[in-house]
Protein backbone atom coordinates (compact mmCIF):
# COMPACT_ATOMS: atom_id res chain seq x y z
CA UNK A 1 0.00 0.00 0.00
CA UNK A 2 1.19 3.59 -0.87
CA UNK A 3 2.20 5.49 2.19
CA UNK A 4 0.55 8.50 2.27
CA UNK A 5 2.80 11.59 2.51
CA UNK A 6 1.31 12.67 5.41
CA UNK A 7 4.34 15.79 5.66
CA UNK A 8 2.99 17.01 2.32
CA UNK A 9 -0.72 17.11 3.67
CA UNK A 10 0.00 19.08 7.03
CA UNK A 11 2.46 21.27 5.56
CA UNK A 12 -0.61 21.96 2.77
CA UNK A 13 -2.88 22.55 5.17
CA UNK A 14 -0.43 24.99 7.77
CA UNK A 15 0.77 26.44 5.28
CA UNK A 16 -2.88 27.15 3.50
CA UNK A 17 -4.41 28.49 7.17
CA UNK A 18 -1.19 31.15 8.25
CA UNK A 19 -1.78 32.28 4.38
CA UNK A 20 -4.78 32.70 4.39
CA UNK A 21 -4.86 34.42 7.46
CA UNK A 22 -2.03 36.60 6.68
CA UNK A 23 -4.34 37.65 3.18
CA UNK A 24 -6.97 38.73 5.49
CA UNK A 25 -4.53 40.50 7.19
CA UNK A 26 -3.34 42.50 4.70
CA UNK A 27 -6.64 44.24 3.86
CA UNK A 28 -8.38 43.65 7.20
CA UNK A 29 -7.65 43.48 10.71
CA UNK A 30 -10.17 43.54 13.83
CA UNK A 31 -8.29 47.17 15.26
CA UNK A 32 -5.70 49.65 13.81
CA UNK A 33 -2.52 47.94 14.84
CA UNK A 34 -1.05 51.24 16.04
CA UNK A 35 -4.03 52.52 18.03
CA UNK A 36 -2.85 53.17 21.63
CA UNK A 37 -4.96 52.45 24.44
CA UNK A 38 -3.22 52.94 27.98
CA UNK A 39 -6.67 51.71 29.73
CA UNK A 40 -6.23 48.02 27.98
CA UNK A 41 -2.19 47.90 28.97
CA UNK A 42 -1.20 44.20 28.90
CA UNK A 43 -4.95 43.12 28.99
CA UNK A 44 -5.29 39.26 28.42
CA UNK A 45 -7.19 37.24 25.80
CA UNK A 46 -10.79 38.73 25.83
CA UNK A 47 -13.68 38.41 23.39
CA UNK A 48 -12.73 41.55 22.36
CA UNK A 49 -8.97 41.45 21.72
CA UNK A 50 -8.44 37.36 20.86
CA UNK A 51 -4.86 37.26 21.89
CA UNK A 52 -4.68 40.30 24.29
CA UNK A 53 -3.03 43.90 24.44
CA UNK A 54 0.38 44.89 24.45
CA UNK A 55 2.48 47.21 26.36
CA UNK A 56 0.95 50.16 24.46
CA UNK A 57 -2.72 48.57 24.91
CA UNK A 58 -2.39 47.76 21.05
CA UNK A 59 -4.75 44.83 19.67
CA UNK A 60 -2.20 41.99 19.79
CA UNK A 61 -3.77 39.84 16.98
CA UNK A 62 -4.15 42.97 14.53
CA UNK A 63 0.05 42.98 15.00
CA UNK A 64 0.55 39.68 14.58
CA UNK A 65 -1.15 39.67 11.46
CA UNK A 66 0.23 43.14 10.36
CA UNK A 67 3.76 41.48 11.30
CA UNK A 68 3.14 38.50 9.71
CA UNK A 69 2.41 40.19 6.47
CA UNK A 70 5.16 42.23 6.47
CA UNK A 71 7.38 38.69 7.42
CA UNK A 72 5.70 37.05 4.59
CA UNK A 73 6.50 39.63 2.00
CA UNK A 74 10.28 40.11 3.25
CA UNK A 75 10.41 36.09 2.92
CA UNK A 76 8.92 36.19 -0.75
CA UNK A 77 10.96 38.48 -1.97
CA UNK A 78 13.83 37.31 -0.42
CA UNK A 79 13.72 34.11 -1.99
CA UNK A 80 12.49 35.04 -5.10
CA UNK A 81 16.09 37.01 -5.26
CA UNK A 82 18.08 34.26 -4.11
CA UNK A 83 15.93 32.04 -6.51
CA UNK A 84 16.61 33.75 -9.74
CA UNK A 85 20.02 34.80 -8.76
CA UNK A 86 21.16 31.35 -7.90
CA UNK A 87 19.64 29.37 -10.99
CA UNK A 88 21.19 31.83 -13.36
CA UNK A 89 24.62 31.07 -11.42
CA UNK A 90 23.99 27.56 -10.91
CA UNK A 91 23.09 27.03 -14.59
CA UNK A 92 25.53 28.73 -16.33
CA UNK A 93 28.53 26.90 -13.76
CA UNK A 94 26.40 23.72 -13.96
CA UNK A 95 26.56 23.58 -17.65
CA UNK A 96 29.87 24.79 -18.79
CA UNK A 97 31.43 23.50 -15.91
CA UNK A 98 35.37 23.98 -16.03
CA UNK A 99 37.21 27.08 -14.75
CA UNK A 100 34.11 29.35 -14.66
CA UNK A 101 32.33 26.56 -12.45
CA UNK A 102 35.61 26.67 -10.12
CA UNK A 103 35.90 29.57 -9.41
CA UNK A 104 32.61 31.13 -8.68
CA UNK A 105 31.82 27.69 -6.90
CA UNK A 106 34.72 28.70 -4.35
CA UNK A 107 33.56 32.26 -4.36
CA UNK A 108 30.11 30.47 -2.98
CA UNK A 109 31.97 28.17 -0.51
CA UNK A 110 33.34 31.84 1.06
CA UNK A 111 30.21 33.33 1.11
CA UNK A 112 28.72 30.22 2.82
CA UNK A 113 31.48 29.94 5.38
CA UNK A 114 30.26 33.25 7.35
CA UNK A 115 27.72 32.59 9.42
CA UNK A 116 24.57 34.16 7.92
CA UNK A 117 23.50 36.45 10.97
CA UNK A 118 26.64 38.07 10.98
CA UNK A 119 27.08 38.96 6.90
CA UNK A 120 23.47 39.77 6.87
CA UNK A 121 24.37 42.14 9.83
CA UNK A 122 27.45 43.73 7.73
CA UNK A 123 25.08 44.39 4.86
CA UNK A 124 22.48 45.85 6.51
CA UNK A 125 24.87 48.27 8.67
CA UNK A 126 26.00 49.30 5.39
CA UNK A 127 23.08 49.24 3.58
CA UNK A 128 21.26 50.88 6.31
CA UNK A 129 17.92 49.28 7.98
CA UNK A 130 14.68 48.88 6.44
CA UNK A 131 12.50 46.43 4.20
CA UNK A 132 13.92 47.15 1.23
CA UNK A 133 17.51 46.55 2.53
CA UNK A 134 16.65 43.58 4.61
CA UNK A 135 15.69 41.70 1.09
CA UNK A 136 18.70 42.55 -0.69
CA UNK A 137 21.08 41.58 2.47
CA UNK A 138 19.61 38.04 2.98
CA UNK A 139 18.71 37.84 -0.90
CA UNK A 140 22.52 37.95 -1.64
CA UNK A 141 22.89 35.63 1.12
CA UNK A 142 20.24 32.97 -0.09
CA UNK A 143 22.18 32.77 -3.79
CA UNK A 144 24.69 30.39 -2.59
CA UNK A 145 22.62 27.55 -1.62
CA UNK A 146 20.37 27.48 -4.69
CA UNK A 147 23.02 28.04 -7.18
CA UNK A 148 24.61 24.53 -5.50
CA UNK A 149 21.80 22.70 -5.70
CA UNK A 150 21.07 24.08 -9.37
CA UNK A 151 24.64 23.73 -10.62
CA UNK A 152 24.75 19.78 -9.45
CA UNK A 153 21.04 19.36 -11.09
CA UNK A 154 22.46 20.53 -13.93
CA UNK A 155 25.56 18.92 -14.10
CA UNK A 156 23.73 15.57 -13.43
CA UNK A 157 20.99 16.30 -16.27
CA UNK A 158 23.29 17.78 -18.79
CA UNK A 159 24.65 14.32 -19.42
CA UNK A 160 21.53 12.66 -20.00
CA UNK A 161 20.51 11.24 -23.46
CA UNK A 162 17.88 13.74 -24.05
CA UNK A 163 20.04 16.85 -23.29
CA UNK A 164 22.65 15.04 -26.09
CA UNK A 165 19.92 14.77 -28.57
CA UNK A 166 18.63 18.40 -27.98
CA UNK A 167 22.26 19.65 -29.12
CA UNK A 168 22.43 17.00 -31.72
CA UNK A 169 19.27 18.75 -32.77
CA UNK A 170 21.32 21.82 -33.28
CA UNK A 171 19.23 23.54 -30.12
CA UNK A 172 21.33 26.55 -28.81
CA UNK A 173 22.71 26.69 -25.09
CA UNK A 174 20.69 28.77 -23.66
CA UNK A 175 17.87 27.19 -24.73
CA UNK A 176 19.16 23.11 -23.88
CA UNK A 177 19.76 25.18 -20.04
CA UNK A 178 16.62 26.73 -19.74
CA UNK A 179 13.49 24.91 -21.84
CA UNK A 180 15.28 21.27 -21.82
CA UNK A 181 17.11 21.27 -18.72
CA UNK A 182 15.56 23.60 -15.80
CA UNK A 183 11.96 22.05 -16.18
CA UNK A 184 13.76 18.97 -15.25
CA UNK A 185 15.59 20.10 -12.42
CA UNK A 186 12.20 22.00 -10.58
CA UNK A 187 11.27 19.11 -8.28
CA UNK A 188 14.25 19.56 -6.35
CA UNK A 189 14.15 23.14 -6.50
CA UNK A 190 10.93 23.34 -5.37
CA UNK A 191 11.43 21.50 -1.77
CA UNK A 192 14.77 23.57 -1.86
CA UNK A 193 12.39 26.68 -2.38
CA UNK A 194 10.11 25.53 0.69
CA UNK A 195 12.82 25.27 2.76
CA UNK A 196 14.41 28.70 1.69
CA UNK A 197 11.50 30.48 2.93
CA UNK A 198 11.78 28.51 6.44
CA UNK A 199 15.18 30.30 6.50
CA UNK A 200 13.85 33.49 5.16
CA UNK A 201 11.14 33.52 7.71
CA UNK A 202 13.73 32.76 10.42
CA UNK A 203 16.31 35.46 9.24
CA UNK A 204 13.79 38.38 9.06
CA UNK A 205 12.89 37.99 12.42
CA UNK A 206 16.17 37.38 14.15
CA UNK A 207 16.90 40.62 12.06
CA UNK A 208 14.12 42.91 13.49
CA UNK A 209 14.95 40.87 16.88
CA UNK A 210 17.70 42.72 17.03
CA UNK A 211 16.57 45.91 15.64
CA UNK A 212 17.84 46.12 12.10
CA UNK A 213 14.92 44.65 10.28
CA UNK A 214 11.64 46.29 10.10
CA UNK A 215 11.75 49.66 11.76
CA UNK A 216 9.01 50.65 14.33
CA UNK A 217 6.00 51.82 14.50
CA UNK A 218 5.56 49.01 11.22
CA UNK A 219 4.62 45.95 13.49
CA UNK A 220 7.32 42.81 12.92
CA UNK A 221 6.78 39.90 14.70
CA UNK A 222 10.72 39.30 15.47
CA UNK A 223 10.14 43.21 17.11
CA UNK A 224 7.44 41.91 19.18
CA UNK A 225 9.25 38.83 20.31
CA UNK A 226 12.13 41.76 21.71
CA UNK A 227 9.48 43.73 23.52
CA UNK A 228 8.02 41.02 24.86
CA UNK A 229 10.99 39.82 26.55
CA UNK A 230 10.04 41.92 29.38
CA UNK A 231 6.81 41.10 30.12
CA UNK A 232 7.34 37.37 29.73
CA UNK A 233 5.69 36.18 33.04
CA UNK A 234 3.09 39.64 33.64
CA UNK A 235 1.59 38.88 30.12
CA UNK A 236 3.16 35.76 28.92
CA UNK A 237 0.10 35.56 25.72
CA UNK A 238 2.21 38.50 24.51
CA UNK A 239 5.55 36.43 23.42
CA UNK A 240 2.71 33.29 22.73
CA UNK A 241 1.11 35.11 20.47
CA UNK A 242 4.57 36.64 18.35
CA UNK A 243 6.43 33.19 18.81
CA UNK A 244 3.16 31.24 17.59
CA UNK A 245 3.09 32.93 14.29
CA UNK A 246 6.81 32.35 13.46
CA UNK A 247 6.58 29.06 14.56
CA UNK A 248 3.19 28.23 12.45
CA UNK A 249 5.03 29.63 9.69
CA UNK A 250 7.85 27.65 9.83
CA UNK A 251 6.22 24.37 10.74
CA UNK A 252 4.13 24.91 7.37
CA UNK A 253 7.06 25.81 4.99
CA UNK A 254 9.32 22.88 6.79
CA UNK A 255 6.56 20.14 6.54
CA UNK A 256 6.29 21.41 2.90
CA UNK A 257 9.46 21.05 2.07
CA UNK A 258 9.56 18.02 3.65
CA UNK A 259 6.63 16.43 1.58
CA UNK A 260 7.50 17.81 -1.43
CA UNK A 261 11.06 15.75 -1.47
CA UNK A 262 9.45 12.69 -0.86
CA UNK A 263 7.41 13.31 -3.59
CA UNK A 264 8.39 10.63 -6.33
CA UNK B 1 28.43 13.81 -49.42
CA UNK B 2 30.03 12.33 -46.70
CA UNK B 3 34.06 11.81 -46.92
CA UNK B 4 35.95 11.16 -43.94
CA UNK B 5 39.46 10.91 -44.31
CA UNK B 6 42.42 9.67 -41.72
CA UNK B 7 39.98 10.21 -38.98
CA UNK B 8 42.00 10.24 -35.71
CA UNK B 9 40.31 10.25 -32.26
CA UNK B 10 42.80 10.81 -29.24
CA UNK B 11 41.82 11.32 -25.76
CA UNK B 12 43.63 13.73 -23.49
CA UNK B 13 42.22 12.64 -20.01
CA UNK B 14 44.16 11.17 -16.82
CA UNK B 15 43.65 7.49 -18.99
CA UNK B 16 44.53 9.17 -22.48
CA UNK B 17 45.07 7.30 -25.83
CA UNK B 18 43.81 6.75 -29.08
CA UNK B 19 40.60 5.33 -29.91
CA UNK B 20 40.26 5.80 -33.18
CA UNK B 21 43.21 5.27 -35.46
CA UNK B 22 43.60 6.72 -39.09
CA UNK B 23 39.90 5.63 -40.11
CA UNK B 24 38.91 6.89 -44.31
CA UNK B 25 35.73 5.89 -45.60
CA UNK B 26 33.08 7.85 -48.51
CA UNK B 27 29.51 7.74 -48.37
CA UNK B 28 27.19 8.80 -51.51
CA UNK B 29 23.93 10.52 -51.36
CA UNK B 30 21.34 8.09 -50.30
CA UNK B 31 23.34 5.23 -49.59
CA UNK B 32 22.79 2.92 -46.49
CA UNK B 33 25.85 2.42 -44.60
CA UNK B 34 26.56 -0.06 -42.13
CA UNK B 35 29.60 0.04 -39.31
CA UNK B 36 29.75 -3.11 -37.68
CA UNK B 37 32.22 -3.90 -34.67
CA UNK B 38 32.51 -4.81 -30.97
CA UNK B 39 32.02 -2.74 -28.25
CA UNK B 40 35.12 -0.43 -27.94
CA UNK B 41 35.80 -0.64 -31.50
CA UNK B 42 35.44 3.02 -32.21
CA UNK B 43 31.82 3.07 -33.98
CA UNK B 44 30.16 5.76 -32.06
CA UNK B 45 33.42 7.74 -30.98
CA UNK B 46 33.50 8.13 -35.22
CA UNK B 47 29.82 8.91 -35.88
CA UNK B 48 29.98 11.44 -32.74
CA UNK B 49 33.07 13.01 -34.32
CA UNK B 50 30.95 13.23 -37.72
CA UNK B 51 28.73 15.64 -35.40
CA UNK B 52 31.66 17.64 -33.39
CA UNK B 53 30.48 16.61 -30.03
CA UNK B 54 33.31 14.97 -28.36
CA UNK B 55 34.29 17.41 -26.10
CA UNK B 56 37.41 19.46 -26.97
CA UNK B 57 38.47 19.56 -23.65
CA UNK B 58 39.61 15.95 -23.06
CA UNK B 59 39.42 14.73 -27.23
CA UNK B 60 41.77 15.69 -29.88
CA UNK B 61 40.30 14.90 -33.60
CA UNK B 62 42.86 14.82 -36.85
CA UNK B 63 42.53 13.98 -39.98
CA UNK B 64 39.51 15.77 -42.88
CA UNK B 65 35.60 15.02 -42.79
CA UNK B 66 33.66 16.30 -45.62
CA UNK B 67 29.96 17.13 -45.45
CA UNK B 68 28.38 18.17 -48.46
CA UNK B 69 31.29 20.99 -49.36
CA UNK B 70 31.34 22.04 -45.64
CA UNK B 71 34.94 21.28 -43.57
CA UNK B 72 33.06 20.02 -40.28
CA UNK B 73 36.11 20.06 -37.99
CA UNK B 74 36.67 23.64 -39.20
CA UNK B 75 33.60 25.28 -39.15
CA UNK B 76 31.78 27.32 -36.41
CA UNK B 77 30.05 26.27 -33.49
CA UNK B 78 27.62 28.12 -34.56
CA UNK B 79 27.23 27.29 -38.66
CA UNK B 80 28.09 23.49 -36.65
CA UNK B 81 24.69 24.07 -34.76
CA UNK B 82 22.77 24.97 -38.21
CA UNK B 83 24.01 21.79 -39.68
CA UNK B 84 22.90 19.24 -36.60
CA UNK B 85 19.32 18.56 -37.03
CA UNK B 86 18.87 20.70 -40.64
CA UNK B 87 21.62 18.50 -42.39
CA UNK B 88 22.76 15.48 -40.12
CA UNK B 89 19.58 14.00 -37.80
CA UNK B 90 20.44 11.51 -35.21
CA UNK B 91 19.19 8.65 -33.29
CA UNK B 92 20.28 6.82 -30.16
CA UNK B 93 20.69 3.31 -28.61
CA UNK B 94 17.95 4.34 -26.18
CA UNK B 95 14.85 6.32 -27.45
CA UNK B 96 13.04 5.99 -24.00
CA UNK B 97 15.80 8.17 -22.45
CA UNK B 98 16.23 10.81 -25.82
CA UNK B 99 13.18 12.22 -25.34
CA UNK B 100 12.65 15.24 -22.33
CA UNK B 101 10.15 13.50 -19.94
CA UNK B 102 8.95 16.86 -19.21
CA UNK B 103 8.09 17.98 -23.03
CA UNK B 104 5.46 17.00 -24.98
CA UNK B 105 5.90 14.33 -27.64
CA UNK B 106 4.79 17.06 -30.87
CA UNK B 107 7.04 20.24 -29.26
CA UNK B 108 10.00 17.73 -29.37
CA UNK B 109 9.32 16.61 -33.45
CA UNK B 110 8.63 20.20 -33.95
CA UNK B 111 11.60 22.18 -32.18
CA UNK B 112 14.26 21.27 -35.14
CA UNK B 113 11.94 23.12 -36.95
CA UNK B 114 11.38 25.74 -34.99
CA UNK B 115 15.64 26.13 -34.74
CA UNK B 116 16.21 25.84 -38.43
CA UNK B 117 13.27 26.88 -40.31
CA UNK B 118 11.15 30.17 -40.65
CA UNK B 119 7.98 28.20 -41.07
CA UNK B 120 4.64 29.58 -39.36
CA UNK B 121 2.88 27.79 -36.25
CA UNK B 122 0.57 26.11 -38.66
CA UNK B 123 2.65 25.09 -40.93
CA UNK B 124 4.81 23.45 -38.82
CA UNK B 125 2.30 21.65 -36.71
CA UNK B 126 1.34 20.51 -40.55
CA UNK B 127 4.36 18.93 -40.80
CA UNK B 128 4.53 17.08 -37.45
CA UNK B 129 1.29 15.85 -38.15
CA UNK B 130 2.60 14.78 -41.28
CA UNK B 131 5.42 13.11 -39.75
CA UNK B 132 4.42 11.40 -37.38
CA UNK B 133 1.64 9.92 -39.79
CA UNK B 134 5.16 9.07 -41.48
CA UNK B 135 6.41 7.00 -39.15
CA UNK B 136 3.48 5.07 -38.66
CA UNK B 137 2.23 5.89 -35.31
CA UNK B 138 -1.48 5.74 -34.63
CA UNK B 139 -3.66 9.10 -34.10
CA UNK B 140 -1.09 12.04 -35.18
CA UNK B 141 -3.79 14.41 -32.91
CA UNK B 142 -4.01 12.53 -29.88
CA UNK B 143 0.13 11.07 -29.74
CA UNK B 144 1.32 15.18 -30.24
CA UNK B 145 -0.20 15.50 -27.01
CA UNK B 146 1.24 12.33 -25.22
CA UNK B 147 4.51 12.39 -22.71
CA UNK B 148 6.86 9.98 -24.08
CA UNK B 149 5.52 7.83 -20.54
CA UNK B 150 2.85 7.16 -22.30
CA UNK B 151 4.72 5.47 -25.26
CA UNK B 152 6.38 2.19 -25.67
CA UNK B 153 10.10 1.74 -26.59
CA UNK B 154 9.59 1.00 -30.02
CA UNK B 155 6.79 4.41 -30.72
CA UNK B 156 9.71 6.83 -28.74
CA UNK B 157 11.77 5.50 -31.35
CA UNK B 158 10.14 6.05 -34.07
CA UNK B 159 8.94 9.92 -32.46
CA UNK B 160 12.84 10.25 -32.36
CA UNK B 161 12.96 9.09 -36.13
CA UNK B 162 10.20 11.53 -36.56
CA UNK B 163 12.33 14.08 -35.44
CA UNK B 164 15.69 13.30 -36.83
CA UNK B 165 14.11 13.04 -40.08
CA UNK B 166 11.45 16.56 -39.85
CA UNK B 167 13.95 18.90 -41.68
CA UNK B 168 15.06 16.52 -44.32
CA UNK B 169 18.47 15.64 -43.83
CA UNK B 170 21.00 14.44 -46.07
CA UNK B 171 22.18 12.02 -43.34
CA UNK B 172 21.09 10.08 -40.52
CA UNK B 173 23.40 8.58 -38.16
CA UNK B 174 21.83 5.83 -36.70
CA UNK B 175 23.38 4.91 -33.21
CA UNK B 176 22.17 1.48 -32.87
CA UNK B 177 18.85 2.45 -32.62
CA UNK B 178 17.18 -0.86 -31.96
CA UNK B 179 19.66 -2.60 -29.32
CA UNK B 180 16.92 -1.69 -26.65
CA UNK B 181 14.12 -3.00 -28.62
CA UNK B 182 12.53 -6.39 -28.52
CA UNK B 183 12.97 -8.50 -31.92
CA UNK B 184 9.61 -7.68 -33.67
CA UNK B 185 9.95 -3.96 -33.17
CA UNK B 186 13.48 -4.02 -34.37
CA UNK B 187 11.98 -5.47 -37.50
CA UNK B 188 9.63 -2.80 -38.01
CA UNK B 189 12.27 0.23 -37.16
CA UNK B 190 14.46 -1.45 -39.77
CA UNK B 191 11.54 -1.46 -42.26
CA UNK B 192 10.68 2.33 -41.49
CA UNK B 193 14.41 3.60 -41.80
CA UNK B 194 14.75 1.88 -45.23
CA UNK B 195 11.57 3.18 -46.28
CA UNK B 196 12.39 6.54 -45.20
CA UNK B 197 15.37 5.58 -47.00
CA UNK B 198 14.03 5.24 -50.42
CA UNK B 199 10.99 7.69 -50.12
CA UNK B 200 13.53 10.79 -49.02
CA UNK B 201 16.80 9.34 -50.36
CA UNK B 202 18.37 10.17 -46.97
CA UNK B 203 21.66 8.47 -46.33
CA UNK B 204 21.77 6.20 -43.58
CA UNK B 205 25.03 5.60 -41.44
CA UNK B 206 23.96 2.65 -39.34
CA UNK B 207 26.26 1.76 -36.32
CA UNK B 208 25.15 -1.67 -34.70
CA UNK B 209 27.07 -5.05 -34.04
CA UNK B 210 23.67 -6.50 -34.57
CA UNK B 211 25.64 -7.61 -38.16
CA UNK B 212 21.76 -9.66 -39.01
CA UNK B 213 20.21 -6.26 -39.02
CA UNK B 214 22.98 -4.82 -40.95
CA UNK B 215 22.77 -6.94 -43.58
CA UNK B 216 19.05 -6.66 -44.31
CA UNK B 217 19.27 -2.74 -44.17
CA UNK B 218 22.31 -1.50 -45.34
CA UNK B 219 24.19 -1.96 -49.08
CA UNK B 220 27.24 -1.37 -47.93
CA UNK B 221 29.50 -2.05 -44.40
CA UNK B 222 32.48 -1.12 -42.68
CA UNK B 223 33.85 -3.24 -39.94
CA UNK B 224 35.98 -2.02 -37.52
CA UNK B 225 38.30 -3.48 -35.15
CA UNK B 226 40.22 -1.63 -32.74
CA UNK B 227 40.07 1.72 -33.90
CA UNK B 228 40.70 0.83 -37.10
CA UNK B 229 38.58 -0.48 -40.51
CA UNK B 230 39.55 -4.22 -41.36
CA UNK B 231 37.39 -4.84 -43.91
CA UNK B 232 34.78 -2.85 -46.30
CA UNK B 233 32.58 -3.83 -49.19
CA UNK B 234 29.40 -4.40 -50.73
CA UNK B 235 27.24 -5.50 -47.59
CA UNK B 236 26.34 -9.09 -49.50
CA UNK B 237 30.19 -9.97 -50.20
CA UNK B 238 31.57 -8.94 -46.92
CA UNK B 239 28.93 -11.36 -45.24
CA UNK B 240 29.06 -14.40 -47.60
CA UNK B 241 33.25 -14.04 -48.40
CA UNK B 242 34.46 -12.02 -45.62
CA UNK B 243 38.72 -11.66 -46.55
CA UNK B 244 39.63 -11.01 -43.14
CA UNK B 245 39.80 -13.67 -40.00
CA UNK B 246 38.16 -10.95 -37.77
CA UNK B 247 35.16 -10.43 -39.83
CA UNK B 248 35.13 -14.42 -40.32
CA UNK B 249 34.68 -14.80 -36.49
CA UNK B 250 32.27 -11.75 -36.33
CA UNK B 251 29.97 -13.88 -38.88
CA UNK B 252 30.51 -16.99 -37.37
CA UNK B 253 29.08 -15.86 -34.16
CA UNK B 254 25.95 -14.61 -35.46
CA UNK B 255 23.50 -16.84 -33.63
CA UNK B 256 21.22 -19.07 -36.17
CA UNK B 257 17.98 -21.20 -35.16
CA UNK B 258 20.12 -24.23 -35.38
CA UNK B 259 22.98 -23.11 -32.47
CA UNK B 260 20.40 -23.00 -29.57
CA UNK B 261 22.02 -20.94 -26.29
CA UNK B 262 19.92 -22.49 -23.50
Amino acid sequence: MKKRNYNLIFGIIITAFVVVLLLIGIFWTPYNPDTMNVKLRLTGPSAEHLLGCDNFGRDIFSRVLKGGVSTLWISVATVLFGLVCGIIVGAFTGYYGGVLDEVVMRLNDVLNSFPSILLSLVFVSLLGPGKKNVVIALGLLFIPSFARITRSEFSRIKSLDYVKCAKLEGVPPLRIMFVHILPNAVNTLLSTTAIGFNNAVLAEASLSFLGIGVQPPDPSLGRMLAESQTYLFSAPWYTLSAGGMIILLILGFGLLSDGLGDIE
Amino acid sequence: MLEVKNLVIRFHDRIGGEAVHGVSFNMEAGERLGIVGESGAGKTLTALAITRLLKSETTEIDGEINFMGKDILHTSDKEMRDIRGKDIGFIFQDPVASLNPLMKVGPQIEEPLLLHTELSKQERQKRVLQAINDVDLPDPDVTIRKYPHQLSGGQCQRVMIASALICHPALLIADEPTTALDVTVQTQIIKLLKRKNEQENVGILYISHDLSLVRRLCTRVIVMYHGDIVESGDVEQVFTQPREAYTQRLIAAIPTRSKRYV
